[in-house]
């Protein structure tokens, strides 16, 4: 269920109050977070209630890490068209992963496709070290 | 001022996502929750903003965003369903109160071509032509 994200939203959001992590952090995790975890349901795992997304973070005192697993067959982040040109921009989904590239510093997928690993940095890496 | 021939007693909160008012040339929907996040709070939302523009033939539908500090990609979808409505039936549709965070998740999916947005109700509702 979608409110399941809910609990860990305010798990991780606490902790990266409690870390000094800004107002600005706190929101593209939690961001990334929703959107990721609405990919993974939808796209990953098809809805089908009997799968599980698992939630993997580690929070340092200058990043947080979080990995999202589905139990899907996985894709091809390259094939996502971009929302932002043509006829796309009216398009009503395929959004989310344009904001998760946007708001976290490091976004990679696993080889199958059906696990993200996110990194956000407290103070960002210098121009031309980010990693996307 | 338009504000000020707002008729206020008029206003009305028909269903729990926006509450409505209507000014001589355009009906203003306030969004009331500060974050729109669960998908059953957004088919809600949807449901109620598209119930206001099926009551007028032709609407000059006004969304104000002044109590919204937290939304996903699935929101951007349910605007971008509202507009086609709207426009369908030759209405004009405006957004305003935006914060600058959720004005950003906009900027970085050029949403800002496809929707006209202005600081505040009072900008948003000038040089609208005549509602039916």
């Amino acid at each position: 269920m979608p409110s399941s994200i809910t609990k860990v939203c305010k798990q991780i959001l606490s902790e990266l109050k409690a870390n000094d992590f800004s107002q600005e952090d706190a929101f593209a995790v939690h961001l990334a977070l929703q959107e990721a975890f609405l990919n993974a349901l939808k796209h990953g795992n098809k809805m089908d209630a009997g799968k599980q997304v698992k939630i993997d973070y580690v929070l340092d005192s200058d990043r947080i890490e979080i990995s999202m697993t589905d139990e899907g067959n996985g894709f091809d982040p390259g094939s996502i068209p971009d929302p932002r040109v043509g006829q796309n921009l009216y398009k009503t989904e395929g959004r989310g992963l344009l904001l998760i590239r946007s708001y976290m510093d490091v976004v990679r997928f696993s080889e199958r496709g059906n696990c993200v690993h996110m990194v956000r940095y407290k103070e960002k890496p210098q121009v031309g070290q980010k990693q996307v | 001022m338009q504000f000020q021939v707002f008729l206020e007693a008029i206003m009305a909160k028909i269903k729990p996502r926006i509450s409505v008012r209507y000014a001589e040339k355009a009906t203003i929907a306030t969004l009331t929750d500060e974050k729109i996040l669960e998908e059953n709070d957004i088919r809600a939302l949807q449901e109620s903003i598209m119930s206001v523009v099926e009551q007028a033939e032709r609407i000059n539908l006004i969304l104000d965003f002044q109590n919204v500090r937290f939304l996903s990609s699935a929101v951007l979808g349910l605007l971008i369903r509202v507009s086609k409505k709207v426009y369908e039936r030759d209405g004009q549709l405006r957004l305003c109160n935006i914060n600058p965070k959720i004005h950003e998740i906009f900027k970085i999916t050029r949403l800002t071509k496809v929707f006209d947005i202005y600081p505040d109700i009072e900008s948003a509702t000038e040089g609208l032509p005549e509602a039916d």
